[in-house]
């Protein structure tokens, strides 16, 4: 924990000739601040974030009872291959390097990210890859339809669109990398000279291992659409029986790469709840270390545990014995961490503010995503739950709660921070209970779904599931209304509001608080003298000046 | 901004949602069916037995959350304790404690698994391909085979905009034209492939599912207890294309003997279209099939 020692001014340090920028659109494309990318990833990730949210309506307004009203087969299943592929690539991974880009030089004493060029490049990639991708839906042969998975020989059945979702996927995979070296290499080489690694804030701490994810798994995922271009237009069989190749091979490539990418989603959302709940129970986090370890130990263990989203395809029983194992250990690590959050609420002196209220939303629904997630590792169980509304209900437990709560409760942690201004609590915590009542509302039901036998991807359904379908899509319309608070209220506190003091929040604790609300342009010019553990000595939220 | 939980207005919606939901929640289908195999019994303990775990820890785990947002509360006066920051005891145990129960529940999932795999020993094959978007189904050495698709009424009734309610149409996308005969008491032994695309074949009262594979084949065995007869529903569970919502499942269970009266129907009906090899070595298959105990 850190002490600030040194009462340099650094607003005043300004010097004006950082601070020029040119203004208007080039001060947007142009831009090499790690504050301005930051806000470019997550407007476009909000912005992403309601074009999948509208996929997602249409779904579950297609679902609200049995027969077809709305859509074509075909389509719907554009529809949930789209609104899979632009809420990962396109709202939840850009919000986190978003996030990424405006707190880890303020959390690290850096004045900006280490490779500002290219973070500039790696932002602007993304509209392109956005643009082929959403555009393919109109070119002959409609969408991607096979799944965001894209299993072949099903996703090699799709008409112009698939070198165009291919394409997308590699530029998304090229700006993820480049993002990913970009704060790998800030935070090894721009964090304070008597920074240890042990003293990081866990939100670097989990995007730092993130990052290496990324560069782990983004390549292989590359090369996995590849080999489907060139199965497709260039004769090669890597996924034909028929050529001696194995369409199995694909779901191993793509799950080696899949797995990994399930914790790119969520590492950083144990970031942040690991900041937010020290903060309002004013209290450290419980277990620092453990909480870094346990991290790390996901991290790896997310690399061999990939052919559990695949038990049905027939593989040895060795191999099944395997992944069920190696998938239950998981939980031990994910324990630690969900154990040390709460122990760091016990005999604290807790407060409720918006982030907060996200941040216990995600531990306890999160909770919940990973008790589906143990069922669904006991292999003759998942025999039954695999590809029924069971996982649907799983995954979008540890997806929603989990990473997008996550991205909300960071957002309402630092939004007085970046803006100068405190936005309407009020509605805030309107917007809090309408999205934890409601999500509830829309993915509690689907696990009844599932067990009770309704298989994933369909656009149409017997009649016995239409009770629970009905509750589900009153949830999400609910749900997906509630969100337009999210933008508004953003909107509200950039254009004005009280007035946010340094500190913003009583129990805040790490260098970002110590810069001025709004910082400057360019973070910290000058390195800050920061004592750490224990130089520091006992801890003290209030020793901060 | 304080959240004050006690203020009972704030709870209103959530019970009003509680109360209008609880008829729909006891007059409905909220757990994996028990099935009608020895297998499916076992799975479906399985399940409970990982789901009464998982309530057992949510109560703990969720019971101290629970009581550390009720009582350490800055409202009610509650001062931090920053000295509580790590405890190697408590960390330590919580630990071990997950690793023991993950260990009790691997051993049961184990065994099962490794009976789910074996497929010795079985009395009849039949080989299960799909295609986009209808099931064929091939009595390995019976002569019989034939095509499974979505029932007619079902069909029409799903189209896009076809004004039919499916709620006045039997067995809604549940039913097909020829379904999938087999005895009970028999184990049966399914090899599963595809003829285009992935699929996954998946009836849930049998228990399990096994994916399609071109190329590949699966397999995946059933024995229907003995009285079980009937008729058994599911659908293809792999996404297979535009029509994947449309090709279900369904399994008769007969009685071994009129099993083996249907399968010398069949046979007599195929028998212009079938290899003669094949049809003269059939009958003693059947009446084996008839006759096991």
């Amino acid at each position: 924990m850190a002490t600030y020692a040194d009462n340099h001014s650094h607003a005043s340090d300004a010097h004006g000739h950082h601070d020029e920028r040119p203004s208007g659109i080039k001060r947007w494309l142009f831009t090499t601040n790690h504050k301005d990318i930051g806000t470019l990833y997550l407007v476009f990730a909000c912005i992403m974030f309601f074009v999948g949210g509208a996929f997602a309506m249409v779904i579950r307004a297609e679902l609200f009872k049995p027969g077809l009203q709305i859509v074509d087969p075909g389509l719907f299943n554009e529809f949930t291959t789209l609104h899979a592929l632009v809420m990962i690539f396109g709202a939840i991974m850009p919000a986190w390097v978003g996030l990424a880009n405006w707190m880890i030089p303020m959390q690290i004493g850096a004045p900006d990210m280490a490779l500002p060029r290219m973070n500039n490049y790696s932002f602007w990639i993304l509209p392109f890859a956005f643009t082929l991708l959403l555009g393919s839906m109109f070119v002959p042969g409609g969408g991607p339809a096979g799944g965001w998975t894209l299993y072949p020989p099903l996703s090699l059945q799709a008409g112009n669109s698939l070198p165009m979702t291919v394409f997308a996927i590699h530029l998304m995979g090229a700006s993820s990398i480049m993002g990913a070296i970009n704060i790998i290499v800030t935070i090894t080489n721009l964090r304070l000279k008597n920074m240890s690694l042990l003293h990081l804030p866990l939100f670097v701490w989990t995007w730092l291992i993130t990052a290496y994810l990324l560069i782990a798994v983004m390549p292989v995922l590359a090369g996995a659409v590849t080999m489907l271009l060139t199965d497709h237009f260039f004769g090669t069989r890597f996924f034909s029986a028929a050529g001696g190749g194995d369409p199995v091979m694909f779901q191993h490539i793509f799950w080696f790469f899949g797995h990994p990418e399930v914790y790119i989603l969520v590492l950083p959302a144990f970031g942040i709840v690991s900041e937010v709940i020290p903060a309002f129970s004013r209290k450290p986090l419980f277990g620092y270390d453990a909480m870094v370890y346990a991290v790390a130990s996901i991290a790896f263990l997310s690399f061999i545990v990939w052919a559990h989203h695949m038990f049905t395809v027939g593989m040895p029983l060795a191999a099944q014995l395997f992944f069920m194992l190696s998938t239950m250990l998981i939980a031990v690590p994910t324990g630690v961490k969900v154990f040390n959050w709460t122990a760091t609420m016990w005999r604290g002196s807790l407060s409720f503010e918006p982030p907060m209220l996200f941040a216990l939303a995600f531990l306890f629904l999160f909770s919940i995503g990973g008790f589906s997630g143990l069922m669904l590792a006991i292999v003759p169980a998942d025999f039954q739950y695999q590809d029924t509304y069971f996982v649907v209900a799983h995954f979008h437990y540890v997806l929603v709660p989990g990473a997008i709560f996550g991205i909300m409760a960071g957002v309402y942690y630092w939004l007085p921070k970046w803006t100068g201004h405190m936005y309407d609590m009020k509605l805030a915590t309107w917007h809090f209970w309408l999205s934890a009542i409601f999500v509830n509302v829309l993915f509690f039901p689907q696990h009844f779904l599932g067990l009770a036998g309704m298989p994933r991807r369909i656009p149409d359904y017997a009649t016995q599931f239409t009770d629970w379908n009905m509750v589900s899509s009153i949830g999400a319309f609910a749900f997906g209304l509630s969100q337009l608070l999210f933008p508004y209220i953003i909107w509200k506190c950039v254009r004005g509001g009280a007035k946010a003091t340094d500190d913003v929040w009583e129990g805040s604790h790490g260098l970002e608080w110590l810069l001025p609300s709004p910082p400057p342009y360019h973070s910290w010019e000058t390195a800050p003298t920061i004592q750490f553990g224990e130089e520091a000595g006992e801890y003290d939220p209030h020793a901060k000046h | 901004m304080v959240m004050n939980f006690a203020s009972s207005w704030r709870r209103l919606p959530l019970w009003l949602a509680l109360a209008w939901a609880a008829p729909v929640f006891a007059a409905h289908d909220l757990n994996m069916p028990v099935g009608v195999t020895e297998l499916s019994a076992e799975i479906y303990a399985l399940h409970m037995k990982i789901f009464w775990w998982c309530v057992a820890i949510a109560i703990v785990v969720f019971g101290f959350m629970i009581y550390s947002i009720a009582t350490f509360r800055k409202s009610k006066g509650a001062v931090a304790d920053v000295t509580l920051t790590h405890s190697r005891k408590v960390e330590v145990v919580w630990t071990i404690v997950p690793i023991v129960i993950l260990v009790i529940m691997a051993i049961p999932a184990a065994k099962t698994l490794i009976q789910i795999e074996d497929t010795r020993n079985s009395e009849l094959s039949i080989k299960v391909t799909g295609y986009q978007w209808k099931w064929h189904y091939d009595y390995l050495d019976r002569g019989v085979n034939y095509f499974s698709q979505l029932a007619q009424p079902s069909n029409a009734a799903r189209q896009l905009g076809s004004g039919i309610d499916p709620n006045t149409v039997e067995h809604y996308l549940l039913d097909v034209d020829h379904p999938l005969v087999v005895p009970e008491g028999t184990k049966v032994r399914l090899l599963v492939t595809a003829n285009d695309v992935i699929h996954a074949w998946w009836v849930p009262d049998f228990g399990m599912k096994k994916d399609a594979i071109p190329g590949f084949v699966n397999e995946m065995w059933f024995k229907v207890d003995e009285g079980k007869t009937g008729f058994y529903r599911g659908q293809c569970a792999e996404l297979c294309g535009r029509d994947h919502g449309f090709m279900p499942i369904v399994v008769e269970v007969k009685t071994k003997a009129d099993f083996a009266t249907w399968l010398e129907a069949q046979k007599a009906a195929n028998k212009p279209a079938a290899e003669p090899a094949t049809a003269a070595a059939a009958p003693d298959a059947a009446t084996t099939v008839a006759q096991t105990p």
